[in-house]
């Protein structure tokens, strides 16, 4: 049963669904993050995650705003590293943006989503093409908002905002890195695919996932 | 992976255990992960945080203690710390007279410790400065990269600005002399050995056995480049050269460290420190202090690191000073 809004419910089974993803691609994150950083992106994700998880089953929120910050917090003050404070500002600015509801459709959902990524770009001053999560996040959401101008539901958008996450992640493969740990390596970061970039294509799966299924 | 760990989930935890266990001069926060003197900040004294991923000890916890620093945050191995630890740290370590983050030059690091200043200086009204060191000169400083990384100056600037806050300078100048201090010093290190993440259980890079990693950084990072292993006077020569290119030390004295990377015997770092010596005396560099030993290291990394500091007469005044910590002592 495909859906044409996001629940409540949805939201935390996407988290969840999320949580599940980086712990199944532990290892691979952790062998992107060897070649070009420091080795420890699957393992910190992995403890944040499931320090969200076990925070909002501990604490349930009623609305969405209060589950994003929530969320945001959890991985600030649990993952470290520059994940933390990424991963953390992107759900932050989306719970501020998607205010005190208990369900968004495809295009609230695609404006909460958009602001995330502002607060990314705000804290990591990331650009297309500098190899990080941006390059993965940026065109699922240019996707993800043309089909929603083409009349798509939460489900439709979320399947082409995957297949562009996935595009831009495996794009970020040539690039040499110019932000991050991997900006230390130069003309030798080219040739492996982002870690961060990775992840994130992992967060449009779980919402594919959450809501196609 | 053969380590004296229990468990790779809970090296990080054990650690703090041992410090406090070994040390009750010391006082440890074992839910934030904050080493603190016992002693709380004296009145009037600027408090001195820093902080990073684990896995450089005795940075930055073996340098809490008098004439260093007062209180500093343990993050996972290699994994920043997080703002709320820092928070908690600035917090409780502020004695009125402001608190300045040391912050090595990492993306992780940097946005972690902007975040906590910004919520300590929102929430407490704790007057915070910072600095962030970059001294590792086998990074190029451009636009195109994160910078140069922060490495050995680290320990130099801790005891030196340490020194400082000891004496009751306020915070403008306690933070004027961490950035003179960092303008002042470059660092360059190698690697014969990869270090192994308990987390990961394997190496974190592939490095031949007659190979060696010119530029790593501390946690393992690819350097400039691979080369066939050398003598310790060529190895010497690959360390001193881009530092001395990177800045002129002749006319004035200079404090040096020969630092190992945490797998390497002492006996190495001696005879590197000679050839060292000899390469910056031939190079008109006046070295009239230094430290040899393992200050800030890379896990079990074998290897080394190099660093200069162009030191003036505060700055030699300031080094003297006492200091009691339990990686670095002298003066007590």
């Amino acid at each position: 049963m495909s859906t044409s809004t996001i629940s409540l419910d949805q939201l935390i089974a996407w988290l969840s669904r999320f949580r599940d993803l980086v712990t199944e691609k532990q290892s691979y994150l952790t062998e992107l993050d060897s070649a070009i950083g420091d080795a420890d992106h699957g393992s910190n994700m992995v403890r944040g995650m499931n320090a969200v998880v076990e925070k909002i089953g501990a604490e349930p929120a009623t609305a969405a705003d209060a589950l994003l910050k929530s969320v945001g917090m959890t991985l600030v003050t649990s993952v470290g590293g520059a994940s933390g404070p990424l991963y953390g500002t992107l759900f932050l600015r989306m719970g501020v943006n998607a205010g005190p509801v208990t369900e968004l459709d495809a295009a609230a959902l695609g404006a909460a989503l958009r602001a995330g990524l502002e607060g990314v770009v705000a804290r990591g001053k990331a650009e297309a093409g500098d190899k990080t999560m941006f390059d993965a996040i940026a065109p699922a959401l240019d996707a993800w908002d043309a089909a929603v101008a083409d009349g798509a539901d939460v489900a439709a958008a979320a399947s082409v905002a995957l297949a562009a996450a996935d595009k831009g992640r495996l794009a970020t493969e040539p690039l040499v890195a110019r932000k991050g740990r991997a900006s230390y390596l130069g003309e030798r970061s080219a040739g492996h695919i982002d870690p961060g970039a990775t992840s994130s294509t992992l967060l449009f799966q779980a919402l594919d996932d959450t809501v196609s299924s | 992976m053969k380590k004296l760990i229990n468990t790779p989930e809970s090296v990080l935890a054990d650690a703090l255990a041992g410090i406090d266990a070994a040390h009750p001069e010391l006082k440890v926060d074992h839910v934030n992960r904050v080493i603190y003197r016992a002693e709380p900040t004296r009145a009037g004294k600027v408090a001195l945080i820093s902080g990073g991923g684990s896995g450089h000890e005795p940075l930055h916890g073996g340098f809490v203690g008098f004439g260093m620093l007062d209180a500093a945050c343990a993050g996972e191995v290699f994994t920043s710390p997080t703002p709320d630890q820092m928070q908690e740290a600035t917090k409780v370590a502020d004695s009125g007279a402001g608190v300045l983050h040391i912050v090595k030059n990492y993306t992780g690091d940097v946005m972690n410790f902007e975040m906590a200043a910004e919520m300590a200086e929102a929430e407490t009204g704790v007057k915070v400065a910072s600095v962030v060191v970059n001294d590792d000169v086998a990074v190029q400083d451009s636009l195109f990269t994160a910078g140069r990384r922060g490495v050995g100056l680290t320990v130099l600037l801790e005891k030196i600005v340490g020194a400082a806050a000891e004496e009751g300078q306020d915070l403008a100048a306690v933070t004027a002399l961490a950035h003179r201090v960092n303008d002042s010093g470059r660092s360059m290190g190698m690697a014969l050995t990869s270090c192994t993440v308990p987390a990961a259980g394997k190496p974190t890079f592939d490095l031949p056995d007659d190979m060696m990693e010119i530029g790593v950084g501390i946690h393992g990072e690819p350097g400039r480049h691979r080369e066939k292993l050398a003598d310790a006077a060529s190895i010497a020569k690959q360390l001193v050269d881009p530092i001395l290119a990177d800045m002129d030390f002749t006319g004035s004295p200079a404090i040096v460290m020969m630092n190992g990377m945490g797998g390497t015997p002492q006996i190495e770092l001696y005879i590197m420190y000679n050839e060292v010596a000899k390469l910056l005396k031939a190079a008109g560099v006046e070295v009239v202090r230094n430290l040899v030993g393992d200050y800030i290291t890379s896990l079990d990394m074998a290897g080394c690191s190099v660093t200069i500091l162009k030191a003036d007469d505060e700055m030699l005044k300031l080094w003297d000073a006492p200091v009691n910590t339990a990686g670095l002592r002298w003066g007590v």
